[in-house]
């Protein structure tokens, strides 16, 4: 199909032509347009379906405030619905669908809505669905969502990547057009660190769709000097398809930057788009204005646009939507439109003009003091209707209608602090008002500022009192005065649109008006006016004046509702960025991993951290295998675990002591140096924060350890504690918990195994190192390293320490030289295991419910020493006689299933919660045992050993018959750790 | 002398070095780090012993003292990381604390730490995809802690400017890597 | 948000941790006769204002300063920040 509508002239490159496909047809374009333009050249003006009626709807803008022309763009993965085609630039190769019809664009079935626009009108849902209540959800609401909407998402994984980044500048203009070029030329010049974002992939904002002049010369041309002269300053950094979404706190702005949405694919390595955060000393919003629609009766068909966006289409894009077109104005700017498709060659049947003092005109007809009544056209415009000011009917054929009722400053950013715009009676339009964002001043059209020279001249003027410096020379440019008068809508008018989007109809506004929803925010909520994802740029005003008319008060006494952010809708996958899968959290590795990974260990996610959870070996079919075979060589003869992960903390200074003193609950000050205390950290409120152990490796160094989960957490508090409860004490602390690769060496043959490592003229004998020692010693000829004697899995263990870049050759030579010990590598399910059957609380149960002594280990709070926790510990609340008290729990019938999470109740009484008796907290098989144990906090649990208990689970509906136990599964006695 | 192979924080045996359109980025084991944080009551002896060991300069808040062999950089009040080359300063933990004595505390934060050395004409560029460091003010000399990717990282302008030294946790260095190469390919 | 850090100028907000309510530095004396009410309120009793507010932040990614932010609630402004360890100091924090 050959672009019927392509005129001469405008801002696209004819020497090269783009295939593109619309609606499963090929059409071609040019390298500058827009699909909008391209499809309007092509002589389609029929783009989409309506959100409700599924009304037939055309672009009513050349711009991002479009609530038509929506699309869904490109195909496959990257489908994107509700594309604005006025905004999409158009690439070799596009595809794009109409939405919200089926079969067709054309014919559309649920058309039938439109018919049954009497039911579908404002608060519809709330009255029809209301009985029966089940069937909104199971009825009601699916057929509404299949009825209404627009696009779907592809339901496929996006395969494109995003950025985040980050810019500083000086000041930051929003906008470049005149007054947005004219400010960058001014603090360019300056020498001033300057970013000008455009969301418009060229930059020139309306200067690129007028025929006018600035300083003698076409605006083309200025437009262009300009941005060539801005090009060679290295301190103005242009950014056009860059849309700023929002203006956050203290000159912080959102930026969304399409890198490759004008391209059919993104290049490798490279984004669709760029989520920019700029922080902005000032800022100057020249965002422009957007023309007003008018509301009459019919004014939704394809073929009625905005007059200024035909302007664009015909000057800039040399696309006239029809080739015989009428205008319908309330001001003097529809008449420039009418001169400027004129000039271009196209029959201008009339200008409708509702003013009786109506400019007149020799090329074309001027109708003063008329109004558009109705119109024709199913798919398209074919006629208007217009009321003479004589009161006389007149049809006037045309294929499209420009309307033209004014326009408003493009406010938005300006409300992102809640800042209300201002009334300006002199141009019938809000105008920025209240108190703006942080460091943010308004210029050009945005200001309310509607000539050309005005709008450089505040240009220049806004970049002067934003950066104090010297106003530049303005070019001379036009400079007639605005003159817009309010027309709002036709007197009469029903089915006339205010938000198209949202198919929302004078009428509905007259509907919500009747039943009392008054105040401007209910009117929003009932009607969905401005609701939609263009937030009302072309119709809040129109509802505004309706509802002011209704109520008998002038629109600023209705009030305005603000804009919040985004701007424009924004992908999620750009807010997203490369946040997604395994890159949703940075990983953490072991110094181990490596080895781990050859020797075929299956991993698991420990916070951030990757763990070895067990290392199966062949003929291994189940984990169990894997786990259980590890657990009984370790306590058999040796086994080797990286415990990197817990959280290594270094105390230093004259008051270490004194310092770990007031964070542990147990005492410190006296234990020698050279040996280890278990620690357990209340929370001020009495609860168990953490524990660890703390080695004193001199009488001014401590090194702390952290549960794994906890290490971020338990450093901000002993920041806390350090900075702010004892700013005197001589403490530092620094983290070191990747600066070392620590291994757990577990089982009777620890030692044996540790004493081939260890340098020799480090005895490790138990006489010499005894269980809780520590030291700082030598490995493997000379490699400093830290020896510490503690045990989580109550075997006789030591861990080792050493540098982390000799992590690795230290665990295969541990394999190496444990081999004649039958040595296992193993995991933290194994881990796990030993520490439930010793009776070693973790995580589950250091819950951030429970107290130290719920854990057992009440008597460890010191009552001689002031710690973080203790007063509030002693809490009668807390110390109850019935206090849960952590026990073990196994099944009578050893082939039952323990289960954590399941609660307990006595032998005999019903189960609900006014029985409970406590909880399993962690379960595991014990191949020691030779059943599941777990461990359970229970009601006076340590006056209960032997009581049979039934441990149940109502959700899963299973019972099993328990008998309380020590906690010590393994060894209460401690004899073996100590070995 | 121990036999033990050292590994990268990559986890190679060499250090890796990936080159995007000119612009470099290279593991860097080579280098020993160590705390310094001043005791209470011996700020002033702490800082004239880092002088003493820097040329008589101390680094002032966001500030290095580049030289060799010994550099350092401030981390907060009466804090610094004093780095020295791995291969003739493995020790350096050993050396600052007899230097200092009771006047600092002194912890050994070589492995603590991966270093990525970012050099050439795309830098900028890549930085500005990274963290919200103002790279264009940043000058050579400056150090600052900043997040990138969720990761607390020191990023220190080096000379000539073309050259920043970013050092990040080291368990987390593959995904250190993995975003500042990312950021490389989708920049330059 | 921006803060601006006494030491190291404006930094973003998404460096630092938020705690609430500066009055945290004001632990109560554990030996006093009402220690077991002081320590009550302490730990759980904070006022809510919809105006300024002392706040504590950690510089997480930054200089692990404990701060202590006076900030609007309502409207973010920032009026004052201050290195924690100063203002336990002027409450007569020591050891």
């Amino acid at each position: 199909m050959s672009q019927v509508n392509r005129l001469d002239g405008g801002q696209i490159d004819r020497a090269a032509s783009f295939k593109f496909k619309f609606d499963g047809k090929d059409f071609f374009g040019h390298p500058g347009d827009t699909l909008a333009s391209a499809l309007l050249a092509n002589g389609v003006r029929l783009m989409g379906r309506s959100f409700k009626y599924h009304r037939p709807r055309g672009p009513l803008t050349a711009g991002s405030e479009e609530p038509n022309a929506l699309v869904t763009l490109r195909d496959g993965a990257r489908a994107e619905p509700n594309t604005r085609a006025t905004t999409a630039e158009l690439f070799h190769g596009l595809t794009a669908r109409s939405q919200n019809c089926w079969p067709s664009v054309k014919f559309d079935m649920m058309a039938v809505n439109d018919a049954a626009s009497d039911f579908l009108a404002a608060g519809f849902y709330y009255k029809t669905f209301m009985w029966p209540a089940p069937f909104w959800e199971k009825v009601y609401e699916p057929i509404i969502r299949r009825a209404a909407g627009l696009g779907a998402l592809s339901m496929k994984e996006d395969p494109d990547e995003y950025d985040k980044g980050f810019r500083h500048c000086d000041l930051l203009i929003i906008g470049a057009g005149p007054s947005g070029l004219m400010a960058a030329l001014s603090a360019g010049r300056a020498g001033k660190e300057v970013i000008l974002a455009d969301e418009d992939f060229a930059l020139g904002g309306r200067l690129l769709s007028e025929r006018l002049e600035i300083g003698g010369a076409s605006a083309l041309d200025w437009t262009a000097q300009t941005v060539a002269e801005l090009s060679s300053m290295p301190n103005v950094r242009l950014m056009p398809r860059t849309t700023i979404i929002g203006a956050f706190d203290h000159g912080i702005y959102g930026a969304v930057e399409r890198v490759s949405d004008h391209l059919a694919v993104p290049a490798k390595g490279k984004p669709r788009q760029i989520l920019w955060r700029i922080y902005a000393d000032k800022t100057l919003l020249c965002a422009g204005a957007t023309e007003r629609p008018i509301a009459f009766e019919n004014n939704d068909r394809p073929g009625i646009m905005l007059a200024s966006a035909m302007r664009s289409y015909v000057n800039r894009w040399a696309a006239t939507p029809a080739h015989r077109v009428a205008i319908f104005t309330s001001c003097d700017d529809g008449h420039r439109t009418a001169a400027d498709l004129h000039a271009k060659g196209v029959k201008i049947a009339a200008v409708i003009d509702t003013r009786a003092q109506a400019p007149q005109s020799f090329d074309y007809e001027v109708l003063a003091g008329a109004e558009v009544s109705n119109t024709k056209g199913r798919l398209g415009l074919t006629f208007v209707e217009v009321k003479l000011a004589d009161g006389s009917s007149r049809t006037v054929e045309c294929s499209a209608l420009g309307m033209s009722g004014g326009w408003n400053p493009n406010v938005h950013l300006t409300c992102h602090q809640r800042g209300r715009p201002a009334w300006d009676s002199v141009l019938s339009a809000f105008v920025p008002g209240g108190s703006l964002p942080q460091g943010m001043s308004v210029a050009g059209a945005a200001m309310g500022d509607f000539t050309t020279h005005g709008a450089l001249l505040s240009g220049a003027k806004g970049a002067a009192d934003a950066l104090g410096i010297k106003t530049a020379d303005v070019p001379m440019a036009e400079d007639a005065p605005p003159k817009q008068a309010a027309f709002w809508f036709v007197e009469g008018a029903k089915r006339a649109w205010l938000d198209q989007q949202n198919d929302v109809t004078v009428k509905d506004v007259v509907l919500a008006h009747q039943e009392g929803f008054r105040s401007v925010e209910h009117l929003k909520r009932y009607t969905t006016l401005g609701m939609a994802t263009d937030q009302g740029k072309t119709s809040n005003m129109g509802g505004l004046a309706i509802m002011a008319e209704l109520a008998g008060k002038a629109i600023p006494e209705v009030g305005t509702t603000i804009f919040r952010p985004p701007y424009t809708p924004v992908a999620i996958g750009a807010l997203a960025g490369r946040m997604r899968g395994m890159e949703f959290h940075p990983t953490r590795l072991t110094p181990s991993h490596v080895w781990a990974k050859e020797r075929g260990a299956v991993f698991v996610e420990v916070g951030n951290w990757l763990r070895a959870q067990w290392f199966p070996i062949a003929g291994e079919t189940h984990w169990r295998q894997s786990v259980d075979r590890e657990v009984a060589q370790t306590r058999a003869s040796v086994g080797v675990c990286d415990c990197t992960t817990l959280g290594k903390i270094d105390v230093q200074g004259a008051d270490a002591a004194h310092f770990l003193n007031k964070l542990y609950c147990n005492p410190f000050a006296k234990l020698a140096v050279g040996k280890v205390r278990y620690g357990l950290m209340l929370r001020e409120d009495g609860i168990a924060m953490d524990d660890g152990t703390a080695a004193r490796l001199a009488e001014d160094h401590f090194v702390v350890t952290t549960t794994t989960a906890k290490a971020g957490p338990v450093y901000q508090h002993m920041e806390f504690v350090r900075q702010c409860l004892m700013p005197d004490a001589d403490v530092q602390l620094i983290s070191t918990t990747e600066a070392w690769a620590q291994y757990a060496v577990a089982g009777p043959n620890s030692r044996a195994l540790l004493q081939k490592i260890v340098d020799p003229e480090f005895d490790i004998s138990n006489e010499a190192f005894e269980f809780m020692a520590c030291a700082n010693i030598t490995v493997c000829g000379g490699l400093r390293a830290r020896l510490f004697r503690i045990s989580f899995s109550g075997e006789m263990a030591f861990e080792i320490a050493v540098p982390s870049r000799y992590g690795d050759a230290l665990m295969r030579r541990l394999m190496a030289a444990g081999e004649e010990f039958d040595v296992v590598p193993y995991g933290t399910e194994a881990l796990g295991v030993m520490r439930i059957e010793k009776g070693h609380a973790a995580g589950n149960e250091l819950n951030g419910t429970t107290t130290a002594n719920n854990l057992g280990m009440g008597r460890m709070v010191s009552k001689k020493k002031d710690s973080i926790g203790t007063v509030l510990s002693e809490r009668a609340g807390l110390n109850e006689e019935d206090a849960l008290k952590l026990v073990g729990v196994k099944p009578l019938n050893r082939a039952e299933k323990i289960t954590a999470g399941g609660h307990l109740m006595a032998a005999a009484s019903p189960v609900d919660a006014a029985h409970d008796q406590g909880y399993v907290t962690s379960a595991a098989y014990s191949p020691e045992v030779g059943s599941m144990i777990g461990l359970a906090f229970i009601k006076s649990g340590d006056a209960r050993m032997g009581e049979k208990m039934r441990l149940v689970s109502p959700l899963t509906k299973s019972e099993v018959e328990v008998e309380v136990t020590s906690a010590h599964f393994v060894d209460p006695e401690g004899g073996r750790q100590r070995a | 002398m121990h036999d033990l192979i050292a590994i990268t924080a990559l986890g190679g045996l060499e250090p890796r070095v990936d080159t995007v359109a000119g612009t470099i980025l290279s593991e860097n084991p080579g280098l020993a780090l160590a705390s310094v944080h001043a005791r209470m009551g011996h700020e002033d002896a702490c800082r004239a012993h880092l002088a003493d060991l820097l040329d008589g300069q101390v680094p002032e808040v966001g500030r290095t003292v580049l030289r060799d062999p010994e550099a350092a950089f401030w981390t907060g009040p009466d804090q610094w990381m004093v780095g020295a080359p791995f291969d003739t300063h493995e020790d350096l933990a050993a050396e600052l604390k007899a230097r200092f004595g009771d006047t600092a505390s002194v912890s050994e934060q070589t492995d603590a730490w991966a270093c990525f050395d970012l050099r050439g004409p795309g830098m900028a560029a890549v930085i500005e995809l990274l963290c919200p460091i103002n790279i264009r003010q940043m000058q050579t000399g400056d150090a600052q802690r900043t997040s990138i990717h969720h990761l607390g990282c020191f990023v220190l302008r080096r000379d000539p400017s073309d050259w920043v030294r970013i050092l990040g946790p080291r368990a987390s260095a593959t995904s250190l890597h993995h975003a500042v190469l990312s950021a490389m390919r989708s920049a330059l | 948000m921006i803060i601006n850090h006494p030491l190291l100028g404006p930094r973003d907000s998404s460096e630092f941790v938020y705690m609430g309510d500066a009055s945290l530095i004001e632990r109560p004396d554990p030996e006093a006769e009402t220690a077991a009410s002081d320590f009550v309120e302490y730990a759980y009793l904070r006022d809510n204002p919809a105006s300024w507010l002392r706040e504590l932040w950690f510089h997480e990614g930054g200089d692990r300063s404990w701060l202590v932010v006076t900030r609007n609630t309502v409207t973010h402004e920032i009026s004052q920040v201050e290195m924690a360890r100063d203002v336990a100091r002027s409450k007569g924090r020591s050891k």
